[in-house]
């Protein structure tokens, strides 16, 4: 009897047994605390990371390391393929790296990159691109006009398999006019398509994308272990401006809670989307961005269940829940309001007077349940993906808002996978907080899920007005009279309180002090070629 | 003459002592917080978060500035019921299987046991972890997930000792008498081998208190915004530096409460 023979030492070793298992159990568990913003629109998670030795070996001997700097990041790189990768921590990183006729900046332009110059037609349906000249690939050669009808035609899938990009199959055919000039021909008009012309122009020639990376970015590819680093160096014959710092390592950093201690032991120099208790713990070698995710984080509504089918339970639940209440116990005061599906980093779009929509009135919210003949409440179920833990407490926070106007929420943690499948997918629940991202610099990238029959629609939103007027912003050429009508979808979805819409999480970026010029983008990508030595 | 005797047990019997003021202690903190705790356990307070050991917070606050005393409270009334109902699946339906299988032996046996020893094979987190995720998360599931997979030690520990008991005198006795199998083994069998299950079931307890905390620190425990013990430590975890009181109070408790029991448990194995 085994359990027997163990009971006898058991007086003094007990103690020591217990505090052991607690250790391991502590340390055992390292959570995803990374890249709390789940990335909705791709269903694609940032979620694992892998600690591993840095490599010291630098070939220029400049005098204290400026010439290279190290990166974490939360998770391997899922291909070599640009074409092939959908991580969005993939995405960060190839941006460094690969470039497509145009290229998004810190403010959310599309500026020319591959291409010098573009055109639209008027009727939106012929996009023009001149090449700029001189460019080079990293392996040294020109890039052509074939090169670019090559890449785009590689995403529509005219090798027979499906459009890497669905909105690639609105394509009808990718001309080369002459060897400086290529036009795109859509189907049907599309007046954000620009949108879509960020992915990157890789050579033809190069006949294993899977393996040999070759781009046009500031950087170009060196090497890469599998979940140990991704290494590039600055590639001299950059057509734009050239990157500051010489060698950059992306090193996988599997265990987020050994993030601080990696960043004062000198392991790494930076790493994106800290929590505010991390950034909290940095001694002062270390500068912290503040920025936000890029996503709206809201307690999205089933529209089509009980009670939240009714208006006014969703208006009531939108004047119980105090969003700014919400930022102070989840990240200390820090993000960022929003009142509808927009965030404020388009700038364009983004409509602040939306915030004021509903402002915290518990007698309201009551009055409103009591119309809807809910005047003693009711009780719903909130579930909420178990590995972000600012949503988690989010829910927790509204649970305890929403008790004021005597409606009882409960919470369900599930797993990342279920969550995807059974909410987002199935739309098997009553009410998630959850938060959405772009995948585009578009409007549409937020609004079109919010269209009655979208596949995106898991909120089950239906409302004709909306329909109508994100129907006008698609068909409408002009820029402004398009930007209008997506206002106008926003104030739709605020007033019919299609969810209840709390903020823009923040997000915190450490970079160590030798060096400066991190700038947030709108989008999930790092420019490491904007960051240089401080001095 | 009967009161000397067990004041004398227990004056040699410093296990048994020290179990029972330690379980005691525990059991009042559960026993009292479920009718009244300093705070509302779920009372968030932003001006209060995250402070240190104090007079009003005796054991500090957490994040969202509940109070942690009122939350072990609470947690350790969860952590206690998956615990007991836990060991009571396990040790029921183990006893059962354990005492037919080892009573009537055969091809049953073979069978029945290596079944038992297919379940053996996955560790008993992982099993309960699959369940869970078949069945969703909350605490029922936990509790019924749990205690099968505590039901294969059980069964082999009793199966052993009814093996033991089988070819003994008194046995053969009693099937002189005619006593029918059943009562065999359930008025016989089982009672002389009592303290070995009384020891077994202390162990299965601790191991109970100690599965859950780690289920729950998985997070497919309890649901917030009510944490057992095992929840708030690891929601501690990332304060772990800035504010140890939060992680080290619960995990206190949890030490405590397996302790007290493995006293306890000790304590009744030498009770003469």
């Amino acid at each position: 009897m085994i359990k027997r023979s163990f009971m006898k030492k058991k007086g003094t070793s007990l103690l020591m047994v217990v505090l052991t298992t607690l250790t391991i159990a502590l340390s055992g568990c390292s959570s995803d605390k990374a890249g709390d913003s789940a990335n909705v629109s791709e269903a694609t998670e940032t979620g694992t990371e892998a600690v591993t030795e840095t490599q010291t070996a630098d070939a220029t001997q400049e005098t204290d390391n400026l010439s290279k700097l190290i990166v974490g990041i939360p998770q391997d790189i899922d291909g070599l393929d640009p074409h092939n990768a959908t991580g969005a921590g993939t995405r960060e990183v190839f941006y460094n790296i690969f470039e497509g006729l145009v290229k998004a900046d810190e403010n959310g332009n599309l500026n020319p990159a591959v291409a010098s110059d573009y055109t639209i037609s008027d009727d939106s349906t012929v996009y023009s691109f001149t090449l700029r000249d001189g460019i080079k690939f990293h392996d040294g050669s020109p890039v052509t006009v074939e090169d670019i009808k090559y890449s785009l035609e590689r995403n529509m899938g005219v090798d027979g398999g499906e459009p890497l990009i669905k909105a690639y199959s609105k394509i009808d055919s990718v001309n080369i006019i002459d060897d400086k000039n290529v036009e795109i021909v859509l189907k049907e008009a599309d007046s954000d398509f620009l949108t879509q012309l960020t992915v990157a122009i890789i050579p033809a020639s190069n006949e294993h994308p899977e393996t040999t990376p070759i781009g046009t970015g500031p950087y170009k590819y060196v090497s890469s272990s599998p979940q140990e680093n991704f290494i590039v160096t600055r590639f001299d014959d950059y057509w734009g401006q050239p990157a500051y710092i010489k060698d950059v390592v992306f090193k996988i950093e599997s265990n987020m809670d050994a993030i601080v201690m990696d960043l004062e032991g000198g392991s790494i120099d930076m790493m994106a989307r800290v929590t505010s208790t991390q950034a909290a713990q940095l001694s002062d070698k270390f500068e912290v961005y503040e920025g936000t995710m890029n996503l709206v984080q809201a307690l999205y509504l089933n529209n089509d269940v009980k009670p939240f089918d009714d208006v006014r339970v969703r208006q009531a639940l939108c004047y119980a829940v105090n969003p700014q209440e919400i930022m102070d116990f989840v990240s200390d005061g820090a993000g960022t309001e929003v009142g509808s599906a927009m965030f404020p980093a388009f700038t364009k779009y983004f409509m602040p007077e939306l915030n004021d929509t509903y402002n915290t009135d518990v007698d309201k919210a009551k009055a409103l349940l009591a119309e809807a003949g809910y005047p003693d409440g009711f009780e719903f179920t909130i579930t909420v993906a178990s590995n972000y833990g600012q949503h988690v407490d989010t829910a927790q926070v509204i649970a305890e808002e929403l008790k004021a106007i005597g409606v009882n929420a409960k919470i369900q943690e599930i797993e990342w996978n279920s969550w995807v499948s059974d909410v987002y997918t199935d739309r098997k629940f009553e009410a998630t907080v959850v938060g959405i991202d772009a995948s585009t610099l578009s409007a549409s990238a937020l609004l079109s899920r919010y269209v009655s029959d979208s596949g995106k629609n898991f909120v089950n939103f239906k409302s004709d007005a909306y329909d109508a007027a994100y129907a006008n912003a698609q068909s409408s050429n002009d820029d402004a009279t398009k930007t209008e009508y997506y206002k106008e979808c926003e104030t739709i979805l605020s007033q019919e309180a299609a969810s209840v819409y709390i903020q823009d999480l923040p997000e915190f970026v450490v970079l160590n002090k030798k060096f400066t010029g991190y700038k947030f983008f709108p989008l999930y990508v790092q420019d490491i070629a904007s960051i240089k030595p401080a001095n | 003459m009967a009161k000397y005797v067990i004041k004398r047990n227990i004056k040699d019997n410093p296990y048994l002592v020290a179990g029972l003021v330690i379980t005691g202690l525990v059991l009042l903190l559960t026993i009292v917080g479920v009718f009244w705790t300093p705070y509302e356990p779920t009372a968030m307070n932003a001006s209060q978060k995250l402070k240190g050991i104090s007079l009003s917070h005796p054991m500090g606050t957490d994040n969202m500035g509940r109070d942690v005393l009122s939350r072990v409270m609470y947690g350790s009334r969860i952590t206690l019921l998956i615990a007991m109902g836990t060991v009571f699946i396990g040790a029921t339906a183990g006893t059962v299987i354990g005492a037919v299988t080892g009573y009537f032996g055969g091809m049953m046996d073979e069978v029945v046991m290596r079944i038992i020893d297919a379940l053996f094979a996955f560790p008993s987190i992982l099993l309960a972890l699959v369940i869970v995720s078949v069945f969703g998360t909350g605490w029922v599931q936990l509790l019924v997930s749990l205690g099968i997979a505590f039901v294969p030690s059980f069964a082999r520990i009793v199966r052993g000792e009814v093996l033991r008991c089988k070819n003994m005198d008194y046995v053969a006795n009693a099937r002189l008498q005619g006593v029918s199998d059943l009562r065999m083994i359930f008025v016989h069998i089982l009672p002389n081998i009592k303290g070995v299950m009384a020891s077994a079931i202390l162990i299965g307890f601790n191991n109970a208190v100690l599965a859950e905390a780690g289920l729950s620190y998985l997070g497919v425990g309890s649901q917030p915004p009510y944490a057992s013990l095992g929840k708030m430590l690891s929601d501690a975890q990332q304060y772990m530096f800035t504010n140890p009181s939060y992680v080290l109070c619960p995990g206190i408790v949890i030490v405590l409460m397996v302790l007290g029991f493995s006293f306890l448990g000790e304590g009744i194995s030498r009770w003469k």
